[in-house]
């Protein structure tokens, strides 16, 4: 289990990272690598070139934005964003989801914008983003875009990403007032990917009832899976019965792999629970006067 | 090739590499420094846990070219064989290891964890180990180990009675 | 005279130290001058033959200095011999077929080595795996017990008429007279399938030759150094004594590390002699999931005949047991799971008959448990129902069948895998059980809190199971102890350690009888130059019988020490005591000497050595019981079961246990313990996935799921002693005691924690999935329902329909197309069409796998034109290989045609081994894209959308 040969190239700056990708068309980005190398140790993966992005200083760090929101600098490493107090407080859902990203000593190297390219439909922070509605800033050579986390994720394994282009910040937008989060995942063993996992982002207004509400899935098919079953909710109470009913809504939506560990009516079952008991937690939470926000 | 220095236990490294070389084989190999161990190599089973600038991580998931001008420390940096340091002292006492093929890659891990969680509570130790598997012991002896030496270094609290 | 009791206290390890500071050796860390490194090729088909093997490309890669197949071995290629004859049975048929160096003229599991690279690094030696050619006919796969013995079943080993390995009946009594007036008569099927040990050392062999000694040293990470040695000094044609083998600290064994001449075993000390430079292997995780034995499945058809009051009138037990692609180690994981079926438990009738099968699948010999696991779950989960269908307490049943204290030592009129008669020698199980229920507070659950609970909406369920282990077995250990003139103690055996703590637990008995420290016996083991006769580690017998020889040759030094002494000091020894490392006068502690400087008066450079005595203060003895001694133990276990997400929390876990006297209680509860979370694993998390083709689906250790610090409780633990007569200290193994009840207690507690809903449990492993499946299938068709381990059968299918507006003949004729074809296969770089025939290539990416490349092969058949044809598919590349069947029929409909296709394709190799996981997504997002392709493709061709 070694990997096949390949040539390496540091990238210093994040230009000097595009002008090697454009120079060696098959490299792969080497963000955190938490994924890429054991492919590669395993040569499923046996990329021709690397370019290393990990001292590329101006990817890294977290910062809150003007309009209160935060932006995530793509390689910024899941320990940091455990442990950030800016994370806690104006995204407690990607908070309570990082715990659940595989194991302490692959978080304190893995990145965020890492694990967003490498789009594994059983990660939890593609799903993160969608419930969250985040934007993610994509530069290349001709300059710099912003795409909705619920157009960057294409398929399995694939993003929106083109040839040369790299994902550089991910931008979370403010959290409104009223809003409360769950994040519920199960799998074989912590840390393990999940066999269904759900994010649920959930907005009350001064009545108590549902102002905005996001369900996103993970493990449920190829990419992460932003629930259509909750665009009835808007202006209903959030109720234990209402819960259940999107729950099974989800439970028909969605279209999930069969695999060893799970098959396809396991996962749909999982998917129906979770979200019940996620859209319950999540809206309690907003309903409570502490609820932290923007 | 590729030149690299880096600082591996206190002492200053310099060699040429391999692209592909993983860091894991560059410390056991290269610099013979074995008592790094691999069970995997795809990061699961946590033996090769070292320290890169303070922080825990896979030495199977790295590249020695990533290390350049890091800081790196293995098993050999804590206590020696006629004085080990506490946490080792710990796991003795405890009972924390059996063939101790994966012990490196937990005393690795365990040492960010405690500074950061001097008064671990169980569930905490416990999470913390979930990366490092253990087939000899069922874990007891290691969660065991573990609060003794989170124990012993802080120091009991003033009774204000 | 008195002495300082040493053995029954927790001493700390003499061993730790070195392997908490990074100082112990372990095979990989062997480093020599010149060394080579070793990367074997192995088969990725499961059944195949072997009709050639082209090294050259390997050969001619930079960094590699040579590359062997089977043909290169010469006269050195030959099958291992057998490990264990089978034990002496009446009417018995056992067939023997043992592993061979390389595969020659068949492959028969996945992972089965064909070839090794030689090179400067193990990164090369990989590189270059890639360059051999094989030349390869796939035969079909073995996997599936009961049709491996179908009359039509691929024959695995072509000079037997079947693949049947062996044929067993034993008996006690006669069962059917007994079942004939059975109150009632319970019978299930039940299953248990396969795991790894999972030790996380993976194996290893360092061989360096020197050419001038003419001596081979091996560095081997096994349980049997000395048998090692002997056999292969004899396959090298060399002395004994120019052979080596050292297995030095040892990474954790629990059983496979006992399998001896693993063909890498074998292979490498042969390279290293033919290249006289030293060569490494070291097997890497993917390899350890083929490469390594494997143990556990089988399928049992039990019955229990009881009387009203729930004893037992008697047991039939009729099962397959799966030996894998080769029987090296003869039968002792199926006569164990026989043998320990019976339990604590009078069992007046028995009837145990199996069938030991090759399949294509990896070698099966002992995993900590060996067989045991089986016998304990059927027993156990047969009284289960019993108690359940009678209305009798699950405690009380075992309590009436227990066999009692006064009726030992108690004959089973079996034969055990030692050979002798299946003679418990002592016990005590009641209290056990007593003991364990009262601790997990059996009585007042099961009568107030688990009805309260469930009445709050809980499913929370208790099991307490019991069970005995035959342990300790023979033939026999050494050990010799020497007094060095420092004073210094050094202690000898055969028996290697893999992490039980013979450092410690040996040095414990001989300190004791030395009157020294622990810490003041240096320990030697598993290292052929130092100690030279021996079996190895297995059975649970290192304490028992290489202890025993510890003690013997204990006792004999300190006799030694005393004699002496009393000569020098002119008394008689019964006046002497030893104690704090010296032997002195009772009467005046002031007189005596060290043991030290006896040791050097026992060895003296002038004058003589007394007739009739040796020289030096040392003494070798052996030890080998006339049978095993029988441990036991009840384990009881509390768990909350979620229905809904069907996920089990253990809450907790009690052991009582009697392995007789404890040497070092802490590395008893060490042992026990980490028996009972390899059980948990073997129990919830663990199983080898092999499709119907063989190939393995779960070849790494994010498929495979050993338990983690989250998953596994800390035990509770009490003892009960029942000394063992047949040794000196009184002790029985414990190495496997926790691993063997856990999957039969997981199965009551969790059906415990869901009475009511009709949930049967007769298959481990379980895991949630297949516990959702149950709970499932017990809400639609009521209760009693069973269901076998996973469904193995998983081909890469890839299907859609798809309506064209022309005609089937015109269809017909475009999807032959060659473009057209292209176009549909996602991926394809180019094809060409030579009669029935295409060739092309095709490149994949999926996530993590970036544009591997296969080489593609397509023949057509059974073409009916404007009806049907069929694809036989055939694509291999580095990745390993997908082959298969894709039929297209076609159909008028309307004015235009209806197609249909289906492939059904094999995979092999490492996208099957590590890519499971995505598998079927892949398969989906291949159908749509092959009809996406297919749509854009007929619209260039037509000019219009049909």
């Amino acid at each position: 289990m070694k990997p096949a040969p390949f040539t390496y190239h540091r990238a210093r700056t994040l230009d000097d990272a595009l002008a090697l990708l454009v120079q060696h068309p098959d490299a792969k980005p080497l963000a955190g690598g938490q994924s890429l190398i054991p492919a590669m140790n395993f040569r499923l993966a046996q990329p021709s070139a690397l370019v290393d992005l990990n001292r590329i200083a101006t990817l890294q760090g977290i910062a809150q934005t003007a309009e209160g929101g935060l932006r995530i600098g793509a390689m910024t490493r899941h320990s940091v964003v455990e442990r950030s107090e800016l994370v806690r407080r104006h995204a407690p859902l990607l908070a309570e989801a990082m715990p659940h990203v595989a194991h302490p000593q692959i978080r304190s190297r893995g990145t965020v914008g890492g694990s967003l390219a490498h789009a594994d439909p059983s990660a939890e922070l593609p799903a993160v983003m969608l419930a969250l509605g985040a934007r993610f800033v994509l530069q290349g050579r001709n300059g710099e875009r912003s795409v909705a986390a619920a157009d960057f994720f294409t398929g399995l394994f694939t993003t929106a990403l083109t040839a040369g282009e790299l994902l550089t910040a991910i931008e979370i937008p403010p959290r409104p007032p009223r809003t409360g989060s769950a994040f519920l995942e199960v799998a074989r063993r912590h840390g393990d990917y999940a066999l269904a996992g759900v994010a649920v982002e959930l907005s009350l207004d001064a009545s108590g009832r549902i102002k905005n509400a996001r369900v996103a899935l993970l493990s449920v098919g190829d990419g992460p899976v932003l629930s259509t079953s909750v665009a009835g909710l808007t202006g209903q109470e959030p109720t234990e019965a209402l819960a259940r009913q999107v729950g099974e809504a989800v439970r028909v939506e969605v279209d999930p792999p069969t695999d060893i560990h799970a098959d396809s009516s396991y996962r749909r079952q999982l998917a129906a629970v979770l979200t019940r008991r996620a859209i319950i937690s999540a809206a309690a939470r907003a309903a409570r006067p502490s609820t932290p926000t923007a | 090739m590729h030149p690299i220095t880096l600082t591996v236990n206190g002492q200053r490294v310099t060699r040429e590499v391999e692209a592909r070389l993983l860091l894991s084989d560059f410390l056991r190999h290269d610099l013979e420094l074995t008592g790094t161990h691999v069970g995997c190599e795809h990061g699961v089973c946590g033996a090769c846990t070292i320290l890169v600038d303070g922080d825990a991580v896979r030495s199977c998931l790295m590249f020695a070219v990533q290390a350049d001008g890091t800081r790196v420390e293995t098993v050999e940096s804590l206590g020696n064989e006629d004085s080990l340091n506490p946490l080792q002292e710990a796991f003795r006492e405890a009972h924390g290891l059996q063939c101790g093929f994966c012990t490196p890659g937990i005393l690795m891990t365990l040492g960010p964890f405690l500074r950061e969680h001097p008064s671990p509570s169980e569930g905490e130790i416990r999470e913390a180990l979930s990366g490092n598997l253990c087939r000899c012991t069922g874990y007891a002896g290691i969660v065991e180990a573990v609060k003794l030496a989170a124990a012993r270094a802080t120091p009991a609290r003033p009774n204000r009675r | 005279m008195t002495i300082t009791r040493l053995v029954g206290l927790s001493v700390k390890r003499n061993e730790d130290a070195r392997l908490l500071s990074g100082q112990a050796l372990f095979v990989d860390d062997v480093h020599l001058p010149g060394m080579l490194h070793a990367a074997f090729l192995r088969s990725e088909h499961a059944h195949a033959r072997l009709k050639g093997v082209d090294l050259s490309g390997a050969r001619a890669r930079p960094g590699v200095i040579a590359a062997f197949s089977a043909e290169d071995l010469g006269d050195y290629w030959k099958p291992g011999p057998l490990l264990v004859p089978p034990p002496p049975i009446d009417g018995m048929l056992f067939r023997q077929a043992t592993q061979v160096p390389l595969a020659r003229g068949k492959v028969r599991y996945v992972g089965e080595p064909i070839a090794v690279v030689i090179a400067e690094s193990r990164y090369i030696a990989e590189d270059a795996l890639d360059e051999i050619v094989l030349n390869l006919e796939p035969l079909d796969a073995v996997v599936d017990l009961e049709a491996a013995l179908a009359a039509d079943a691929p024959r695995i080993h072509d000079q037997f008429d079947s693949n049947l390995a062996a044929h067993v009946v034993q008996r006690k009594g006669d069962y059917a007279k007994a079942s004939g007036k059975a109150h009632r008569v319970i019978s299930r099927r039940f299953f248990y399938d396969r795991g790894i040990a999972g030790a996380i050392e993976n194996r290893a062999v360092v061989a360096s030759w020197d050419a001038k000694a003419a001596e081979m040293t091996i560095w081997d990470t096994t349980q049997a150094p000395i048998p090692i040695r002997n056999g292969l000094a004899a396959m090298l044609g060399l002395p004994q004594s120019q052979v080596r083998v050292i297995a030095p600290f040892v990474g954790g064994g629990f059983g496979p590390k006992i399998m001896m001449y693993y063909p890498e075993e074998v292979v490498i000390p042969w390279v290293a002699r033919a290249l006289n430079r030293p060569v490494k292997w070291v097997e890497d995780r993917r390899e350890n999931f083929a490469a390594t034995t494997q143990e556990r499945g089988q399928v049992h058809d039990a019955e229990l005949a009881v009387a009203k009051d729930g004893r037992i009138l008697g047991v039939k037990d009729v099962f397959l047991h799966d030996t894998g692609a080769y029987d090296p180690y003869g039968l002792t994981v199926p006569i164990n799971s026989q043998c320990t079926l019976l339990g604590c438990y009078v069992v007046p009738n028995y009837e145990s008959e199996f069938r030991a099968v090759f399949t294509t699948k990896p070698i099966v010999t002992p995993v900590r448990g060996a067989g045991r696991q089986h016998g304990v779950f059927v027993m156990e989960r047969l009284l289960d129902i019993a108690a359940r269908e009678l209305g009798i307490d699950r405690v009380e049943i075992r309590r009436r069948n227990f066999i009692k204290p006064k009726e030992f030592p108690y004959d089973n009129e079996i034969i055990f895998q030692d050979f002798q008669p299946l003679v418990y020698d002592s016990g005590n199980y009641e209290p056990a059980l007593a003991k364990a229920a009262e601790m997990i507070g059996y009585e007042a659950f099961v009568r107030d809190e688990q009805p309260r609970l469930r009445a709050a909406g809980r499913h929370v369920g208790v099991g307490i199971v019991s069970y005995i282990e035959g342990t300790g077995i023979g033939p026999y250990e050494g050990a010799r102890v020497t007094v060095e003139p420092s004073g210094r103690v050094r202690l000898a055996t055969g028996v290697g350690t893999q992490g039980q703590g013979h450092f410690t637990s040996f040095a414990q008995i001989v300190a004791e009888q030395l009157g020294v420290l622990t810490g003041d016996v240096h320990v030697v083991t598993g290292d052929t130059r130092t100690f030279d006769w021996g079996t190895g580690t297995f059975a649970s017998r290192g304490a028992v019988v290489a202890g025993s020889a510890c003690h013997a040759a204990a006792v004999a030094v300190r006799e030694k020490a005393i004699a002496l002494a009393a000569r020098l000091l002119e008394v008689k020894p019964t006046k002497l005591a030893v104690k704090d490392g010296r032997v002195f006068l009772i009467s005046d502690p002031s007189k005596g000497f060290t043991l030290g400087e006896l040791a050097q008066q026992a060895n003296p450079l002038r004058g003589a050595v007394t007739p009739g005595s040796e020289p030096g203060l040392e003494a070798t003895r052996y030890f080998g019981p006339s049978r095993g001694s029988t441990a036991s133990g009840v384990h009881a276990m509390r768990v909350e079961v979620d229905p809904e997400t069907a996920q089990v929390e253990i809450q907790r876990y009690v052991v009582v246990h009697d392995c007789g006297i404890q040497i070092n209680p802490m590395i008893v509860e060490g042992q026990i313990q980490g028996g009972v979370a390899a059980g948990i694993g073997n129990a919830f998390y663990e199983e080898l996935v092999f499709d119907d083709g063989g190939q393995l689906l779960n070849a790494s250790l994010m498929d495979y799921l050993m338990p983690t610090a989250m998953d596994v409780p800390r035990v509770e633990m009490a003892h009960i002693e029942t000394p063992s007569p047949l040794n000196p200290l009184g002790v029985k193994g414990v190495g496997e005691a926790g691993a063997i009840p856990t999957g039969a207690l997981f199965a009551q507690a969790v059906e415990d924690a869901l009475s009511g809903t009709g949930v049967e449990i007769t298959a481990i492993p379980l895991s949630p999935g297949r516990l959702y499946g149950l709970i499932e299938q017990a809400k639609r068709t009521g209760p009693r329902i069973t269901l076998p381990p996973s469904a193995t059968g998983k081909s890469l299918i890839i299907e859609g329909k798809y309506t064209f507006t022309a005609s089937p003949l015109e269809v017909f004729e475009m999807l032959l197309d060659p473009e057209i074809l292209a176009s549909v296969m996602p991926g394809a770089q180019r094809l060409e069409r030579v009669g029935d025939r295409y060739s092309g290539a095709l490149k994949v990416g999926v996530g993590p796998i970036s544009a591997a490349e296969f080489a593609l092969d397509v023949a057509l058949e059974d073409q009916v034109p404007g009806e049907r044809y069929a694809m036989r598919v055939d694509s291999r590349g580095r990745l390993g290989f997908v082959a298969g069947i894709a039929r297209v029929k076609l159909a008028s409909s309307g004015s235009g045609t209806q197609m249909e296709y289906r492939a059904e394709l094999r995979v092999g190799g490492t996208i099957a081994a590590v890519g499971q996981r995505m598998l079927d997504s892949v398969s989906k997002v291949m159908s749509a894209q092959g009809l996406k392709a297919l749509d854009k493709a007929i619209a260039r061709r037509r000019g219009a959308a049909p």
